[in-house]
């Protein structure tokens, strides 16, 4: 594969931006991740799909930064990372959502989704307080961006409703617009349909195309729902049992056999 | 640059009232948008460079004079913007109704020959693309909101801010033909074109010339003394002949403010935030608030529910009275004020109607109980009675007049008189030139002295002066044995209930009069959960023996006061069925402004109807519903048919 190349729908794929290298992770003597490595492009939809238990949310939570494998390398945007701090990763543009929405419940919407914006802000504790000169200029330009997403994402009328007031899918949307408000370079979605009804899961990929296509997000994210994945992604890693036994185009990944057998379920040997 | 043409008593077209309004109101707010969380606004000059770039830019793009611009999209500036730039050019705008489908947008575009369209977003994008192949004459989309768009064919799209940039910089080259061209609109130049929504057959194009709009604006705003300084609020369909003269010619006329809400779901917090002193709304929306404070007001606590119905009783019997300015005892007065502190006031806030200086509702009959409450509020909600074919103002309620059985008096400058058959017709310098390409019905509705046929029956009242309005024309019929028999004045009587959405009366030329009732899914699934009947679907609630045991008494009531009327006591209900799935305009079973359109549902439930006059207990049904993106599915349904109590007609009794 060239450096760069365009799909079918008229999007550009940029050259590789994250690599995992033979990533191993361990919890005492269990192995959540057995050797994996994979790598995502600039710009592309990447999942990380699997059977419960697999070890795709460990694998999410390892470019995240918050597991430190034990063994092989991240590399990111051309340089091997060091084990980081979740918020070091943060300031190098990767952003998240959770499986288990992890809002601040009491919080309005837009106070939410300002949270997003904290990596983006310069001033101090002092300035903050006295909210005078830069501090006030910088939330302006910060609120400005919120705006823009919670435009974008369509939940005007709640901008000022607490989160705990909001129904699931929606809450699941001000996750998405919170992880979006840090800017991100690499997107993390962590099951963003997970619990979803039909309708609600087809405004919830649109979004995560739009967001594709408008601000060119690299997007990586694990989900259950085969017809979804299929559907969003341009490449599907599939881990079974920590390891990787497929890696690919969707079609490609859908007629390979182990895939097949850790879905459908094969008598093991 | 040129003079554009004014009469004595002012400018002639609605370009000229803009230039006018640029250099009188220069600063004044002329329209404001809510994006990004804060009010946006435009005054007079700005908008009238953002309109006049607008027009250079659609000049660069070849627009011809008397060229046809739909135009598409929720309300905002800046498709308001577009109708009176298309105008500036020489063109003639053609707003549509945003959520029509793509069969009824090419119907309307093929049938006027649109060669542009400016719209709001992808949906629309979408919908026209759909339907491209049947509209030869189209060559150029322009649109708003980029989302989505930016991977489409270009060739024959462009940006709205584009388009505008474009006419920028062309300004040298065709500011001087376009000022040419505005300077020969007068008062007889089209203005706009709207389409009816047409309760029978295909919509028909209703072509508004400058005089339609500007003298109505001018008549109807001295009416109600509508002032620079006023608010509105912009949420009803822009294809709606209402909206473009309140937000179009009234706000060109007086230089008021319009306002545009965020999205449509914010509409309501938009609403409290403008506080609008200018007002409209058709009943159904200020039914559906009244529904909402009812059902909070079950769920406060006992110390507020005791302040709010005491408090209301009060207004109840003193608020309008107050309101019209009569006489009311200085204790009662002074009883009101304090309600007005603790009950009113906020009320009204939280309704954003605090400032409301005029209101209005029309298109359907408002409840009594619905419009006694907002008055005795004291909101000055009024009546009006108007067209698309007159542009909007027929008869109006003047202030201190106000009743929610008539539609008020003649507006300055109609005239009206009432045919045998009952039917209404008018006069007035509002009548629409003609419908375009169809002289026919141009003839049928509009004769050679200029009166215009209104499809409705009704009277004057003896005294008042007030016209009433019983039914559609058409829809008056004789039953078998020849009493009258007038569907509409019962279904209203109907809808009163809030339980009831729609309710549709059959019994023309037949013995008795039978009903469809489609159940409030906001009322009575609270009511359910209140008693803690569970539901599945909307289908199971409307078939539950205590629903339709609640709906059986309302069609009681509903039988001894229609009983009380001379006229009509014949068109009681003898037998009624409530409804598996809400009419609904996706279905063509109601128009876009929700008018019901009889002779689609007599043949669509065909089985249900002989059902109800053969005596059966019951009938099995399958119904066709489409979605809203298109698809088509159906409901099955047996629907129990009940018999009503029919209260004896006294009247006819004593005189045989």
């Amino acid at each position: 594969m060239s450096d760069s190349y365009v799909t079918a729908d008229g999007r550009t794929i940029g050259p590789v931006v994250m690599e995992m290298k033979n990533i191993t992770l361990r919890f005492g003597g269990v192995e959540a991740i057995k050797d994996i490595s994979f790598d995502i492009r600039e710009g592309e939809i990447r999942a990380i799909i699997g059977p419960n238990g697999a070890g795709k949310s460990s694998m999410l939570n390892v470019i995240s930064g918050f597991y430190v494998p034990q063994d092989g390398e991240v590399w990111y945007k051309g340089s091997r990372r060091p084990a980081m701090k979740p918020y070091q990763v943060a300031q190098q543009g990767i952003a998240r959502t959770f499986q288990n929405i992890a809002l601040f419940e009491g919080m309005s919407v837009l106070d939410n989704v300002m949270t997003g914006r904290l990596t983006h802000m310069k001033t101090g504790l002092f300035s903050q307080a006295l909210w005078k000169g830069k501090a006030e200029a910088e939330e302006v330009a910060n609120r400005e961006v919120a705006e823009k997403i919670i435009d974008f994402l369509e939940i005007q009328a709640i901008r000022k409703t607490p989160v705990s007031r909001l129904p699931y899918g929606l809450k699941k949307r001000v996750e998405l617009a919170r992880a979006l408000a840090a800017e991100p370079s690499i997107l993390l979605l962590d099951e963003p349909m997970a619990g979803m009804n039909v309708e609600e899961k087809e405004d919830m990929s649109r979004f995560i195309l739009d967001v594709n296509d408008e601000f060119g997000t690299t997007i990586a994210l694990i989900e259950h729902d085969m017809g979804v994945v299929m559907d969003l992604s341009d490449r599907v890693v599939v881990m079974d049992y920590g390891k990787k036994i497929g890696d690919g185009t969707p079609s490609e990944v859908r007629n390979n056999q182990a895939v097949i057998d850790a879905y459908l379920g094969v008598a093991h040997d | 640059m040129a003079e554009l043409l004014t009469r004595a008593d002012g400018p002639a077209s609605v370009p000229a009232l803009l230039h006018r309004n640029a250099k009188q109101f220069a600063d004044a707010p002329a329209y404001r948008e809510k994006e990004y969380g804060i009010w946006q606004t435009w005054t007079w000059s700005q908008t009238r460079d953002e309109v006049e770039a607008l027009a250079l830019g659609l000049m660069d793009m070849g627009i011809n004079e008397g060229d046809f611009v739909a135009i598409i999209g929720r309300n905002r500036p800046y498709l308001y913007w577009a109708m009176v730039a298309a105008e500036m050019c020489g063109a003639v705008p053609v707003p549509l109704y945003q959520d029509a489908n793509a069969e009824e947008m090419a119907y309307v575009m093929s049938h006027c020959g649109a060669r542009f369209a400016i719209v709001g977003d992808q949906e629309q994008v979408d919908k026209i693309f759909e339907v491209q192949d049947q509209l030869p004459e189209f060559e150029q989309m322009i649109y708003l909101d980029p989302r989505g768009l930016r991977k489409y064919d270009h060739a024959a799209m462009a940006q709205y801010s584009d388009v505008q940039e474009r006419g920028r910089k062309t300004r040298q080259t065709h500011i001087k033909e376009m000022e040419a061209r505005q300077a020969k609109l007068d008062y007889d130049s089209t203005g706009v074109m709207l389409y009816t929504s047409g309760t029978t057959g295909k919509p028909k194009g209703v072509v508004l010339s400058n005089r339609n709009v500007i003298e109505t604006a001018k008549s109807s705003s001295q009416f109600d003394d509508l002032r620079q300084t006023d608010d509105i609020l912009a949420y009803l369909p822009m294809a709606w002949v209402g909206d473009f003269i309140f937000s179009v010619g009234q706000a060109m006329w007086t230089g008021f403010c319009t306002n545009c809400p965020e999205s449509a779901d914010t509409l309501h917090v938009d609403l409290r935030e403008i506080g609008p002193t200018y007002y409209f709304a058709p009943p159904r929306v200020f039914e559906t608030q009244l529904t909402n404070v009812m059902i909070r007001m079950e769920d406060a606590s006992r110390m507020k529910k005791w302040l709010f119905h005491t408090f209301m009783a009060l207004a109840r019997k003193v608020g309008a009275a107050i309101l019209d300015g009569k006489e009311v005892s200085q204790w009662d007065r002074f009883k009101y004020k304090l309600g007005e502190a603790f009950i009113y006031g906020p009320l009204k806030n939280t309704l954003g109607f605090s400032r409301v200086r005029v209101g209005y509702t029309a298109g359907e009959a408002i409840g009594p109980e619905i419009f006694d409450f907002y008055r005795s509020l004291g909101i000055n909600l009024k009546q009006l009675y108007g067209q698309t074919e007159a542009t909007v103002f027929i008869t109006a309620q003047p202030d201190g007049e106000v009743r929610s059985d008539t539609v008020g008096v003649t507006c300055p400058g109609v005239e009206l008189k009432i045919a045998e058959n009952g039917e209404v017709f008018y006069r007035s310098p509002g009548v629409f030139v003609e419908y375009y390409k169809n002289p026919e019905s141009t003839a049928d509705t509009k004769d050679a002295e200029g009166w215009v046929a209104t499809g409705d029956a009704g009277f004057i009242e003896e005294g008042s002066g007030h016209l009433r309005i019983i039914d559609r024309a058409k829809d008056v019929g004789k039953m078998a044995d020849g009493s009258l028999f007038a569907p509409k004045y019962v279904e209203n009587k109907l809808k009163f209930f809030p339980n009831i959405l729609e309710a549709v009366v059959f019994g023309n030329e037949r013995t008795a009069c039978t009903a469809f009732i489609n159940i409030d899914l906001t009322a009575v699934g609270n009511w359910a959960e209140r008693n803690n009947i569970g539901y599945a679907s909307y289908q199971e609630l409307a078939q539950h023996p205590q629903v339709l045991e609640t709906i059986q008494n309302h069609v009681e009531e509903v039988n001894a006061s229609v009983a009380q009327d001379d006229m009509l006591s014949g068109c009681q209900i003898h037998r009624f069925v409530v409804l598996h799935k809400e009419l609904d305009a996706d279905d063509g079973e109601l128009t876009r402004t929700r008018k019901v359109r009889r002779r689609i549902i007599e043949e669509k439930y065909a089985d249900i109807i002989a059902a109800l006059y053969d005596g059966s207990k019951s009938v099995s049904t399958e119904t066709e519903v489409t979605y809203e993106d298109g698809r088509k599915g159906s409901i099955k349904a047996t629907l129990g048919v009940r018999d009503a109590k029919v209260m004896p007609i006294a009247a006819r009794m004593a005189a045989e």
